[in-house]
Formats: structure tokens, C-alpha cells, sequence
């Protein structure tokens, strides 16, 4: 099947979607087993050239171990790790075309910046003048010129980040893989960091792998997350499809905030499935069919600034509506979070934006209100 | 932590040092004593000292000793620091268990026992005994310690250092060379030098481990000290002291400088 | 994580780089049979050079510590002879056809018989366990005092704590002779200001020998202390006083308890080697100072009874192996939570 120009245009960012594309890393059927404990369980993933990939999920979850095994520093129980092309699994990491940033960063302590970021050149035996031209071109673009003859415990914490970088960089690697990279930097030089990793990425084109706990973080950089838990992928999707369209409870409960409420389907025909839920206290009308069966459980799931609230009814019969008593209120500065009690007795979280500047909210503690949402916020989850 | 020091702090550690210190102060003084009596002070003199240069035995007790203490304990260092690597690199495998124990046992073990089935070992092996039995005695001794002492050093960097290295190209060899070594130079220094005065110190497992001919210092030491107090002996004493003080000084700065620097990579 | 290490040392080249000289020996070599056949089985095998690594010193201590051992358990149960080496062997080959083994019990029974052995190593944990709780009462002071000395000189203060651990241990119980003995220094400066008349015995003396085990081992006790008590967080001790607690009950209700592991570990430092300590009992102790290290040396040096002092030896070790084995779990424990 040929393809169109403009389609082809439309697919260079979304390489996964392109059946003619084939992946630069295929995962298959991968396992990894410590004695009777399985940390990684018969994983197969692919991830295509110029991605930045995110393995995400709460720690123990098998995330790391999955990178590790792309680095060749632990041995696949079962299954392959194929890099373009080539079966790397029995390869030893001193021999793979991937390299590592590591946690800690492992700066080698007795070799100042400039020895640390030549090291893997030195072990190819690459000819000195060009190991000088790489690891001033590297250094540069790290921005670390000043401190190159510095030993690393002359390094604060994100001068020692931009040499590890610098280092697992210099070697052109097909793939870089991230462990944690900025977990010990501080908020502010997080968020920075971010996006001069996403630009040095984008400017060099390598494949990135990143493992991270911090969901903003995996937000923030991903072209593709794999949201992981319990040495499984639970799902494969862009950052926005993560989080509007989770595919299950534990996405949906693990990447941001979200109001979830049991039910049972009541009738479910092609254009609209309703949800009798007694937790909401309220038919919801979902805008969409779904493949769960009449009168089996569903759950609704919602995200907190999808709700309008308010202590007037809404005037638009065709919306979803709960009634409830505010219990609480954060006021964040630019957003305020309500903690409604629903009559049910749940608790449901709604966020507004702070659009007008005053000192005293429209709405306050005990105050009955409405909350109120467009059918087609909500995702219906199966379990 | 930084509180003055409490009146009973100085008095512990001033009544605590000078238990520690004056024995050997006073023995080192009274090795400059004129007089032949150990409590009579007679003068300032030297006279012990050049008696020493004289004294055949000692001279001869003296280069035994240092040459086993030097062989000794650059086997020790080779052998330890790869039990070291071992011990914190090497994960679990079979036999981890005894080989751990190995190590551990000879710190704590009565000398007179290891003296004693070191001295039976070699005998069932039919090995001669003499300087070349002492120097394995005190090889497998001083082994552990360099072991524990390598090992320290490598639990307080994290695996990834050396993974870092595989992964940037180098192999197994020479990540070891290249970054392990290096960053274990201080404890392996250290434990040289542990190895080296353990050596130049023993008295039990040289006596059971040696034989005819191979006298070390501090058997010949022990001999004439049975004998009594005498200031040739306080003589030795005051230079054994000296050489050992001035080694354990300048491995400590080592150690020091090596720990600012780790202390610094880990923050 | 144990088997992250087992890619450490593969022994197979890797696909993506040239040979290099040994790769492209190997390649030429294995045109040779027996070299191709030796190549194969050790591949074969799965022996790696992480197995070589292990085995240089593992075989060492194997030959040169544990099999001692063994020899001494083997020969604590042969008879005594006039002979070189003095003792009879265990197996023999009768007329070339029968293989008599002779164990014999005679040397344990001695032990158990002869009193003199029992109160020798009754006298010895004694001794040890005195000394311990002395060291202990002398060391902690020494170590919480460090403690809270600034970080310059602490630094200073564990020098000169680790000096004489480092420092002959035979020159130090030495020099307690001078200063002990009837004519010595300290009966010298005594009977100088008066206090007393007539000089005090204590050379030879159980008193000398606790002097001489308390200050060899002094620094075996201040030192894991010192690396215990540098290492607790001192805001429990403020969170203690902030809760009204005075400092003196905050530190028998904090500081003791969190510092025992290092207290632990101190005592089985000075205890399990001072029980069978040999040159301080003979220096410094009297012909009635029974410790069961001066009753083995005596036995394999005078007597020449190396089977007796070998059951000296293995009872002495079956007497350790209690508190080294706790010792040793100890220690792990402190390892694994550091």
C-alpha cells in the first residue's frame, strides 16, 4: 500500500502508526526472572528511530531492570532485544552500540570532565586528534567548556548531570538509555533540564529511553510512554492518550488526578452507553458505545477540571450532573481544588481555573453545588 | 555535633590518651637513658643505639623480619584485593558463605590456633620450615585484613561506576585497571602498609611457623625481654615505634584524601 | 540483583570489534587440534575468568586456613611419641595389605580429667570477660568524648586512637613491665609522694594482666564505638531534649541504646582474641595466671605434646566458635543495614 506525500509527512512524528516503518528496537517476549521473583513479565514493545521513550511506573515495577537489559547489564531470562536488526542479547554492554546515563551519574572520581567524557572513545582506540574534536563538540553542547579540567567532586549536582550526559553522548550510540536522569536535581533545574534534553535529543536525532517515577517528567519529554506495573505494560500511548483515554484503572489512577465512580451499564446501543452509578448519585450518559455487556459493572472515570461547579443547576439538560456539599477547598494560586462530598457520601475532586482575581471564592466550605460535566469528558473503564 | 567539649569529655580523652600514650613515651625515653636501670634516670645518651649496630642477633632478627614483611605483604595486598573484589563485586555464588568466612575468622582467631595449624599444615605438607613458612603464615593473615579493608572501600561506590565503564566500551579487564583500580589505590596502600607492620609485629605464629635460622625481630625481642628490661630493647622499641608511626601518619593522610574526594562524588 | 554481576567476566569476544592480538592468536590457534579441543572444552565447561578470579584466593585460604584446621582435629586424636614430628600416625599400612586406623580420645580425656586444663580456660573467659567490661567502661567515654569533638580534631583524636593499634603489640605490653615491677615506675613514683611505703607487687599479678589486655586492646573497643556514634543522627538527641528530656537521662535512653551495635561489636573484638591470649598472660601475669593460650604454648613449646596441644586447640576454638559465629552475623547485619 503506497502512500500519499502528505500522509507520509503526517506519520514522520508518529513513526508508530506507519505500517511501512519498522521499529529500531523490537522487545520480544521478554522475561526476566531473580529466582521464583519475575521482574520483568513477557514484555514485547517496539520503539522507533528519534523517539523519546518513556518507561514509567512506580518503583520495583520492573522499569529499570527493562533498561538494564537493553544496556546488556543483566541477561534476559527469555525472549530477544533486537537492535536494528541485530540480535543483542547475548551481547556484553562493553560491545553494544547503546549507552547509559546513569542514576548516580558514576562519574569516574579520579578523571576530571574532559578524561571522563574521552574514556569511551579511548576504548575504541579512536585517533587522538579526534577524540579532542568529539569531546570539545560534546562539551559544548552541554555547555560545560568552563569546567572541563574539573575533577567531579568539583561538580554541583547538574554540572555532574550535563558531563554524564556529555559521556554516554560522545559515542554517537544508536540509542541512549536514561536512568532516572534528573531524579537528583532539584525542581527548578528539573524542569530546565527537561526541555534541553528535548532539544539536544531533537538536534542529534538518537533514539532516547528513558526510565522514570515522575509522571510529569515522562509528560513533559515522551513522544510515547509505557506505563508499567508489576513487570507488565499495562499501556502504550502518546502522553495526551495517556491521559485522556487511559485503558485502565491503574493508568488512569497513576498519571495525574481523576474522580472514579462504580456503576452498571444500563443500556448500551451503538451511539450511547448509559451508566446507572450509585457512587454519583446520577445516570451518566457517556456519548459512546462500549463493548462492556448490560448490567455488567463499568467504572466512569473523570479528570477534576473536566467538571463546571457551581451553585446553580446547569441550564443543559444533555450534561452529567452530582449533587454534593463542599467539604474542602486547596486554594494552589492559580487553580482552586474543591473536595465535594456527594450525596452518596464519595468524595469528588473538582478544579477551576482562578479566571477572576478576588480575595473571597464564589463558592465556600458547606456550600451546595452542582458538578456538572459534557458527556464526552468522561472514559469508561471495564476494570 | 559541634558543642565545646564538656569538662568530663577533656577528662576522658586526656586520662584516655595518656593511658594510651605514656607507657610508650616512657619506654622511648628511658631508651635514651644514660643509666642501665629502667627507673634511675642517668643522663642523655645514645649509647643503646650504637650498641644495637652492634648487636649481631638484632642486625640479622632485623633484615629477616623486614624481608618477610616486605614479601609478605605485597601477596597479601595481590591476594586481598582481589578477595576484596570478590567479596563486594562478585555477588552471590557457591561457597560465598565459607569464603566470607575465611575471611572474617583469621581477624578474631586466637594466634596461638593459626600459629599452630599453620606450623602442622606445613609439616604434613613437608615444606621446610623457616623464612618461607613464616612469609605464607603471614600472607594468609594479613590477606583478610587488606580484603576488608578493600572491600569498605568498594561498598561506598556504587556499581555503577564499573558499569559505566563496560558500557562506554571498556571490558571486564580493563574497567578493572582502568577505573576500579584506581579508585581502590587508597585501601590498597592502606592495606599494604596494615599488611606490612601486622608482619613486622607478629611474635606467636613466627615462633610456631619458623624454623631453624629464621629468627624475626620480635622473637628475638621476646627472648631477651623473658630475660628483663633493658635499654638495647627500649632501643629497638623506640625505632620499631617510629617507622611504624611514621607509616600509619602518612597512610592516614592518604586515606583522608581519598575519602574528601569519594565524600565529595557522593553527595 | 546477584546475577547482574554474572556478565562481569565473559570470557567469548565481542561481535562488534575487530580482533585484537589475542583474538587473532585465538583465530590462528584454533587451527591446532589439541588447542581447539582444550578451547572447546573449557567453553564447554562454562568456566570463566570470573571462576579464575575467585579461585586464586579461595584455594589460598582453603589450603593455607581451612585445612590447617583440619590437620590440628585430625591430630588432636593421635598419640604422643618420641619421634619426628612427635606423634604417631593415625593411618597406617599393616603388611602392606591392612589399613589400621588408630584414634585415640586419651588427650580429651587429659583435658577433662586434669583440672589444671578446666581452670584454665574457666580462668581464661574470665579474664577476657573482666577485661571486656573494663575496656568497655574505659573505651566508651574515650569514643562519645571524640564524638563530640570538631570534625579537625576528631580526625586528630581517631589518629592517635588507631597509632598504637598499628604499633607493636609486644613493645606495648613491654612497657608495662618497666613501669609494674617491684623497682619499677610506678611503685617508684608512689613511694615518691608518700603514698604508699613499701613498693606494691604487681608484676606478675592477674592486676597486670588486665592493665596489659585493657590497654592492647583499648583501641579494638574505641573504634567501633567511635564509627557507631559518629554515625547517629544527633537531632534525636535534640528531638529528646526539645520533648523535655534532660541530657543525661537523653543519653541513657537514646544515645546507649542506638550505640549497641558498636557496643557489640567491640566486645566480641576484645573478648573472643583475649581468650586465648598467650603474650600477655606471659609477661605480664604470674605462674599462677592459668590462661588457656600460655597452657597450649607451653604444651607444643616445652612439653612437645603436639597432639595434646592440638585438643587444647580444637576445645579452644569449639569454646569460639559460639561468640565468632555471632560475631560474624553481627557484623553482616551491621553491613547489610548500613
Amino acid at each position: 500500500m503506497k502512500q500519499t506525500p502528505e500522509k507520509r509527512n503526517a506519520l514522520r512524528d508518529t513513526p508508530w502508526l506507519d505500517p511501512e516503518q519498522t521499529p529500531h528496537v523490537q522487545l520480544l517476549d521478554i522475561r526476566k526472572n531473580y529466582g521464583d521473583f519475575t521482574a520483568v513479565d513477557n514484555i514485547s514493545l517496539d520503539i522507533y528511530k528519534g523517539e523519546f521513550f518513556s518507561l514509567l511506573g512506580p518503583s520495583g515495577c520492573g522499569k529499570t531492570t527493562l533498561l538494564r537489559m537493553l544496556a546488556g547489564f543483566e541477561i534476559p531470562t527469555q525472549g530477544r532485544i533486537i537492535l536494528d536488526g541485530e540480535d543483542m542479547s547475548a551481547v556484553p554492554p562493553y560491545a553494544r552500540p547503546v549507552n547509559m546515563m546513569f542514576q548516580s551519574y558514576a562519574l569516574f572520581p579520579h578523571m576530571n570532565v574532559e578524561k571522563n567524557i574521552a574514556f569511551g572513545l579511548k576504548q575504541d582506540k579512536v585517533p587522538k586528534a579526534e577524540i579532542q574534536e568529539r569531546v570539545a563538540e560534546v562539551i559544548e553542547l552541554v555547555q560545560m567548556q568552563k569546567f572541563a579540567k574539573r575533577k567531579p567532586h568539583q561538580l554541583s549536582g547538574g554540572q555532574k548531570q550535563r558531563v554524564a550526559l556529555a559521556r554516554s553522548l560522545v559515542k554517537r550510540p544508536k540509542m541512549l538509555l536514561l536512568d532516572e536522569p534528573l531524579g537528583a536535581l532539584d525542581k527548578k533545574l528539573r524542569q530546565d533540564t527537561q526541555f534541553e534534553l528535548m532539544a539536544i535529543q531533537e538536534k542529534l536525532g538518537i533514539t532516547f529511553v528513558i526510565v522514570t517515577h515522575d509522571q510529569e517528567e515522562a509528560m513533559t519529554v515522551s513522544s510515547r510512554i509505557a506505563v508499567m506495573d508489576h513487570g507488565r505494560i499495562v499501556q502504550v500511548a502518546t502522553p495526551t492518550q495517556i491521559y485522556e483515554f487511559p485503558n485502565s484503572r491503574y493508568v488512569a489512577e497513576f498519571i495525574g488526578e481523576i474522580n472514579i465512580f462504580q456503576g452498571v451499564v444500563e443500556n448500551s446501543d451503538s451511539e450511547n452507553a448509559a451508566i446507572i452509578s450509585e457512587e454519583a448519585g446520577c445516570r451518566v450518559e457517556t456519548g459512546r458505545s462500549t463493548d462492556i455487556a448490560e448490567n455488567a459493572h463499568a467504572w466512569v472515570a473523570i479528570r477534576p477540571e473536566k467538571f463546571d461547579i457551581s451553585t446553580e443547576p446547569p441550564s443543559d439538560t444533555r450534561v452529567n450532573c452530582m449533587q454534593g456539599e463542599v467539604w474542602d477547598i486547596g486554594y494552589l494560586g492559580n487553580l482552586s481544588v474543591y473536595h465535594v462530598k456527594l450525596d452518596s457520601g464519595k468524595m469528588a475532586m473538582a478544579v477551576r481555573t482562578n479566571r477572576a482575581r478576588s480575595i473571597e471564592s464564589s463558592i465556600t466550605w458547606e456550600d451546595r453545588v452542582y458538578l456538572s460535566w459534557h458527556p464526552s469528558a468522561a472514559v469508561i473503564l471495564s476494570n | 555535633m559541634h558543642s565545646r567539649l564538656s569538662a568530663f569529655n577533656i577528662t576522658a580523652l586526656v586520662t584516655g590518651f595518656a593511658f594510651l600514650y605514656l607507657p610508650i613515651v616512657i619506654l622511648v625515653i628511658f631508651s635514651f637513658n644514660a643509666s642501665r636501670l629502667v627507673t634511675v634516670w642517668g643522663g642523655f645518651s645514645t649509647q643503646w643505639y650504637g650498641a644495637l649496630l652492634e648487636n649481631e642477633g638484632i642486625r640479622s632478627a632485623a633484615a629477616v623480619t623486614l624481608k618477610v614483611a616486605l614479601i609478605s605483604s605485597t601477596f597479601a595486598t595481590v591476594l586481598g584485593t582481589l578477595a576484596g573484589l570478590i567479596l563486594a563485586r562478585f555477588g552471590s555464588f557457591r561457597g560465598r558463605t565459607l569464603f566470607s568466612g575465611m575471611i572474617y575468622a583469621p581477624m578474631v582467631m586466637p594466634e596461638v590456633i593459626t600459629g599452630l595449624s599453620l606450623l602442622l599444615a606445613f609439616v604434613a605438607l613437608a615444606i621446610d620450615r623457616g623464612m618461607m613458612t613464616i612469609t605464607l603464615a603471614h600472607i594468609t593473615f594479613s590477606l583478610c585484613y587488606v580484603a576488608v579493608v578493600v572491600q569498605s572501600r568498594l561498598v561506598t561506590f556504587d556499581n555503577a561506576l564499573e558499569e559505566a565503564a563496560m558500557d562506554l566500551g571498556a571490558t571486564p579487564a580493563r574497567t578493572f585497571f582502568q577505573v576500579t583500580l584506581p579508585v581502590i589505590m587508597p585501601a590498597v596502600v592502606s592495606g599494604w602498609l596494615l599488611s606490612f607492620t601486622l608482619s613486622l609485629d607478629d611474635l606467636v605464629i613466627a615462633s610456631f611457623t619458623s624454623g631453624p635460622g629464621a629468627t624475626t625481630l620480635p622473637m628475638k625481642i621476646y627472648s631477651q625481654v623473658r630475660l628483663g628490661v633493658t635499654p638495647e630493647i627500649n632501643a629497638v622499641s623506640t625505632i620499631i615505634v617510629g617507622l611504624v608511626a611514621g607509616g600509619v601518619i602518612i597512610a592516614s593522610l592518604i586515606a583522608k584524601q581519598a575519602r574528601r574526594d569519594s565524600d565529595a562524588n557522593h553527595p | 540483583m546477584s546475577e547482574q554481576n554474572e556478565i562481569g567476566f565473559i570470557s567469548n569476544d565481542p561481535p562488534h570489534r575487530a580482533p585484537g592480538p589475542i583474538g587473532s592468536l585465538h583465530a590462528s590457534l584454533l587451527a591446532y587440534t589439541p588447542y581447539r579441543w582444550l578451547a572447546g572444552k573449557l567453553a564447554a565447561s562454562g568456566l570463566r575468568v570470573r571462576h579464575l578470579v575467585i579461585a586464586v584466593p579461595y584455594i589460598w585460604l582453603l589450603l593455607f586456613f581451612l585445612a590447617p584446621f583440619l590437620i590440628v582435629f585430625k591430630l588432636s586424636f593421635s598419640e604422643y611419641r618420641i619421634a619426628i614430628p612427635p606423634y604417631a600416625p593415625i593411618f597406617e599400612f599393616i603388611d602392606q595389605t591392612y589399613l589400621q586406623v588408630r584414634l585415640s580420645i586419651d588427650n580429651y580425656r587429659l583435658l577433662f580429667q586434669d583440672s589444671l586444663y578446666i581452670q584454665a580456660y574457666l580462668n581464661s573467659v574470665r579474664v577476657a570477660g573482666i577485661s571486656t567490661l573494663l575496656t568497655l567502661l574505659i573505651g566508651y567515654p574515650i569514643a562519645y568524648s571524640m564524638v563530640k569533638a570538631r570534625p579537625r580534631t576528631r580526625f586528630i583524636l581517631l589518629m592517635l586512637v588507631i597509632l598504637p593499634f598499628w604499633t607493636s603489640f609486644l613493645i606495648r605490653v613491654y612497657a608495662w613491665i618497666g613501669i609494674l615491677k617491684n623497682e619499677g615506675l610506678l611503685n617508684a613514683f608512689l613511694l615518691k609522694i608518700g603514698l604508699i611505703s613499701e613498693p606494691l607487687s604487681l608484676l606478675n599479678t592477674d592486676i597486670a594482666v588486665y592493665i596489659g589486655i585493657v590497654y592492647s586492646y583499648l583501641p579494638f573497643m574505641i573504634l567501633p564505638l567511635y564509627a557507631n556514634l559518629e554515625k547517629m543522627d544527633m537531632s534525636l538527641i535534640e528531638a529528646a531534649t526539645d520533648l523535655g528530656c534532660k541530657p543525661v537521662p537523653a543519653f541513657w535512653k537514646i544515645t546507649l541504646p542506638l550505640s549497641l551495635p558498636g557496643i557489640v561489636a567491640g566486645c566480641f573484638l576484645v573478648f573472643i582474641p583475649a581468650v586465648g591470649e598467650f603474650v600477655i598472660p606471659d609477661l605480664l601475669g604470674g605462674p599462677d595466671t592459668l590462661m588457656i593460650g600460655k597452657v597450649l604454648w607451653t604444651e607444643f613449646f616445652n612439653n612437645l605434646d603436639w597432639p595434646l596441644s592440638s585438643a587444647v586447640a580444637v576445645l579452644l576454638l569449639l569454646l569460639l566458635i559460639v561468640p565468632i559465629v555471632l560475631f560474624q552475623r553481627h557484623q553482616q547485619k551491621t553491613a547489610e543495614s548500613h
